[in-house]
């Protein structure tokens, strides 16, 4: 049983406050807070605001990071004030003082308190966010797959709280960047067996400039998110949907860098970065390269490419031919794909599904087919 | 000025669900939250929604059972009402795209709950709530051309016309401080409960009661405002939900010496008795000190029983929760738990189309008493109740307001009034005037020591003396309120101000609570006086309503209804 009852500390919190009605600029202030270190930022920062200064904004109302009202940034960290505690802030700041600041990539109204319509929720419209049933509507309810049910709870689980759109990158270089959760949510509708329109949403994404494959696959958004929702996994089960089972080309090329990627690894072990331009947009053989949107990408790209070969960042040898590895490690490589490619169906983690740090049971403990459902 | 047909105020599930029936009757709707709507208390509903929807089932078993669960007190045709229409109702919600789990056949599955006959509980792993609730959201977006959204929107009054109608709202604009009158033929009120009079209580922060204080001032009589629910696993640590649903997996309930004392009190049941009786179990088992933890004020709440990876798939937010505000992981020990305030059986009296006494103004939710959860609500009857309500109220009203004109009334007056009423919030001083006595409070401090008060004489179990003593603190308070100080003087996200105005909702909200509790000589449902430990149904198989009037509340009272379920001595 875990030790509970903790004394008291002190915490020192240093809010972000900005009043729009004062005409000042963004300041710092700091609160001296007492509780239990296991005790949330939210908590503390409503001391702060019961006991010294009740006009500090912030949106909060379950306390149990269920509403998803209070995401902001805790030490430069996007997350909910309500599910990080104040031991654990105060230890991953550098001078021991919590940092509270709004989210990222939105406009600040109050304080903490950031404009999530003009942002957030214009992306989730912006994904067609309703199911479009399947026809005729059952009687009763649409039979489907138990396993598909439990799978899109993991997309239906996210609370709307903002923290990845807060710290996802491709969204600060574009602005019009459809986004981590609004992806997620659509994820919610591909996934669902009962949706009527799952090609035409994936074309959709996969078609504009700012869908699926603007992504950069940084994991911000994996690592902000309070609830496991695994954003960028959801961007990334969108785009091999939309890829191998939909066979959508997209005029972004995005499906064609992706398999391109893929398939120069897998021949030769390594990946050989001056056919991967040429491939992307001329497709996936070697004579990709005379297409006339790869000429014209490869025309453009003389430049990296000069200034690669000037600082010996690359020879003219591993240019033209690649980089070879030993017959031996191209093997291995070659039996990864085998062994993932030769699966009957793609794996996709899946918290609810897999668990976490799920460890071998127990010798005696029931056996895996024995859970009753 | 807006104009609509129908007003709604509230936008958690039993405010959207109003929102969309009215809008398909072809209403004019608009529909104001304080928050925006997916963060409304709805979403932190967690085990499952209840509806008779296995083949072997029948809405009658489902109905007995609320009505047994009731401890007799509620209206048996509003529990017909609400069983037998919740099957067609599920269905519609999976329809729009409700993710219910399934069995190996592809079927919804149900999972067992407290106090019910058979498994008959739909449910989205823990999230059923919010599961829901977004989903209604999602209508509510499509649906966007035929509804008008007013977020973050705060009520500050209801309008009442010179016929005594309620016509419409007055609100401020959360993000400008902007007041506005919004006219409407009909207003549904679908703002929750009163949790936050209660500390700690499971219920969110926003959940202050201002849709019963708000009908309340309008005169609309409040019923069974005595029946507080107090939910048997909540976190010792700060008052957190555990949901009923963990114990609907094979969870089970410890005392200090490792008895599974349920055993003793409901050997049928068990941990599955309904929420009342659990409750008192496990005070009873605390009050002769075989409680857990530091303060023995605790009870071993047991997932391990439950296999790790359905508690993984099926429990996932309640692993999270007591691994973050906790520190235990529950699928390897106990957790340690305690009876906490989490739901109010009464509010604003309607009938089953969610009426009030009061013409034009409808309410429907936890706001509502229909009555349908009489005594004691049992666990995952309360989404149904949203739904099936809302609905309900939605239709009427949009009914009510195709054959009529809008209401013509100027409310310039009380707009006025409620702007002073803020601004004079604004300017009190810290220190007082002159005159002022007693001393000025915080909003915060007052508040706290209602909901200390609340919790310490209004709980589990109540007698005459600390209820007399809760009136006595009430009524204090809700003077010291008067001059209560904040510190935000701007407009813009003014939530300090709000905290003032939600401060004597809540106070409204407490000495009807008080009141009721005061009255009911009787032990039923969630009302056990130790001093009168029976339940006595000749004297008070009834309702007790409470009124405001010139001179104070009055007390009244209303008869049950009985149809098919004879009362009889509860057994679990």
């Amino acid at each position: 049983m875990a030790e509970t009852h903790r004394p008291p500390e002190q915490f020192t919190l240093r809010l972000r406050r900005y009043n729009p009605e004062s005409g000042q600029a963004p300041y710092w202030e700091e609160h001296q807070i007492e509780l239990e270190p296991h005790r949330s930022v939210l908590e503390g920062i409503l001391q702060a605001k019961a006991v010294t200064d009740g006009s500090i904004g912030i949106r909060c109302s379950c306390r149990a990071a269920i509403c998803g009202s209070c995401g902001v940034k805790i030490n430069g960290e996007p997350g909910l004030a309500c599910h990080t505690h104040l031991d654990h802030a105060k230890n991953s700041s550098p001078d021991g003082t919590i940092t509270v600041e709004p989210m990222g990539n939105m406009p600040v109204i109050k304080d903490l308190i950031v404009d999530m319509d003009a942002v957030h929720w214009k992306k989730v419209k912006r994904v067609t966010p309703w199911l479009i049933g399947k026809q005729p509507v059952p009687e009763r309810e649409y039979i489907v797959d138990r396993e598909s049910m439990v799978d899109v709870t993991q997309s239906m689980a996210c609370i709307q709280c903002g923290a990845c759109v807060s710290d996802c990158l491709a969204m600060e270089v574009d602005p019009l960047f459809i986004g981590p959760a609004a992806l997620a949510k659509s994820y919610r509708f591909v996934g669902d067996p009962r949706d009527d329109a799952r090609h035409d949403r994936l074309e959709d994404l996969s078609q504009d400039p700012h869908g699926i494959y603007d992504c950069t696959h940084c994991f911000k958004c994996v690592e902000a998110c309070p609830k496991d929702v695994n954003p960028m996994g959801q961007i990334m089960r969108l785009r091999r949907i939309a890829g191998a089972d939909e066979h959508i080309v997209d005029q972004n090329n995005g499906h064609r860098h992706e398999e391109a990627i893929t398939t120069l690894v897998r021949d030769k072990g390594l990946l050989h970065e001056a056919e991967l331009v040429p491939r992307s947009y001329g497709g996936n053989s070697w004579f990709g390269k005379f297409h006339p949107a790869a000429g014209k990408e490869l025309a453009s790209s003389w430049k990296i490419a000069a200034l690669g070969l000037l600082r010996g960042k690359m020879s003219p040898k591993v240019a033209i031919f690649g980089e070879k590895i030993p017959k031996a490690d191209r093997d291995a490589v070659q039996r990864i794909y085998d062994r993932v490619e030769g699966k009957p169906q793609r794996y996709e983690l899946n918290l609810y599904i897999t668990g976490v740090d799920e460890e071998p049971e127990a010798v005696g403990a029931a056996p895996e087919g024995s859970v009753n459902s | 000025m807006p104009e609509h047909d129908v007003l709604i105020i509230g936008a958690g599930l039993a405010g959207q669900r109003a929102a969309l029936a009215a809008a398909q009757a072809k209403a004019s709707v608009a529909i104001i939250s304080k928050v925006h709507p997916v963060r409304s208390h709805s979403v932190a509903a967690a085990g499952g929604i209840n509806a008779a929807i296995n083949v072997a089932d029948d809405w009658r078993s489902h109905a007995y059972d609320t009505a047994k669960g009731s401890d007799y007190l509620g209206d048996q045709d509003a529990i017909e009402v609400m069983c037998s229409e919740a099957p067609k109702e599920v269905m519609h919600l999976e329809h729009i795209g409700v993710t219910f789990h399934r069995n190996d056949r592809g079927e919804m599955d149900l999972r067992a709950f407290g106090g019910a006959s058979m498994k008959r509980t739909a449910y989205v792993a823990d999230i059923t709530g919010q599961a829901i609730l977004h989903v209604l959201y999602e209508q509510l977006m499509k649906h966007g051309e035929q509804l008008d959204r007013y977020e973050e929107w705060f009520v500050t009054s209801l309008l009442q016309g010179e016929d005594g109608a309620c016509c419409g709202a007055i609100a401020r604009d959360v993000r400008s401080g902007k007041m506005e009158v919004f006219h409407a033929k009909s207003v549904i009120l679908a703002c929750g409960g009163a949790g936050q009079v209660y500390r700690p209580t499971t219920n969110a922060l926003i959940v202050t009661g201002d849709g019963i204080a708000q009908a309340y001032r309008l005169g609309a009589p409040l019923m069974d405002m005595e029946m507080v629910q107090y939910h048997p696993t909540t976190l010792v640590e700060n008052g957190l939900l555990i949901t009923e649903g963990a114990r609907g997996e094979g969870a089970i309930l410890l005392n200090s010496e490792g008895e599974r004392f349920m055993e003793r009190y409901a050997p049928n049941k068990l941990e599955l008795a309904s929420r009342d009786v659990v409750s008192r179990a496990e005070q009873t088992e605390i009050l002769e000190g075989r409680g857990v933890g530091a303060g023995k004020d605790g009870i071993y709440l047991d997932i391990t029983k439950v296999p790790r990876k359905r508690t993984l798939e099926a429990l996932r937010e309640i692993v999270n929760i007591g691994k973050d505000f906790a520190g235990v992981d529950i699928t390897r020990e106990p957790i340690m738990i305690r009876p906490g305030q989490h739901y109010i059986m009464g509010g604003v009296k309607t009938d089953v189309d969610g009426a009030t006494p009061i013409e034009g103004l409808y309410a429907a939710g936890e706001v509502a008493c229909v009555s349908v959860h009489g005594g004691n609500r049992l666990g995952a009857n309360s989404l149904l109740d949203t739904l099936i309500f809302g609905r309900r109220a939605g239709e009427h009203a949009a009914l009510r307001g195709a054959s009529m004109a809008m209401p013509k009334s100027s409310a310039s007056a009380q707009l006025n009034d409620d702007v002073a009423k803020i601004d004079a919030i604004v300017a009190r001083e810290k220190t007082g005037g002159p005159a002022t006595h007693p001393r000025p409070r915080r909003v915060s401090e007052i508040k706290q020591e209602l909901g200390d008060t609340m919790n310490q004489y209004v709980a589990v179990y109540r007698e005459e003396a600390g209820l007399g003593k809760a009136r006595e603190v009430v009524s204090r308070l809700r003077e010291e309120a008067k001059s209560a100080y904040i510190d935000d003087k701007g407009t813009v996200f003014n939530q300090d101000v709000l905290g003032a105005i939600e401060l004597g909702y809540m106070l409204d909200c407490a000495e009807a609570i008080v009141l009721g509790a005061i009255e009911r000589k009787e032990s039923r449902g969630a009302q056990f006086r130790t001093d009168y430990p029976d339940r006595d149904d000749a004297t008070w198989m009834k309702h007790i309503t409470i009124t405001s009037g010139e001179d104070g509340p009055k007390v009244g009272y209303s008869p049950v209804t009985i149809t098919q379920w004879q009362p009889e001595e509860r057994k679990y």
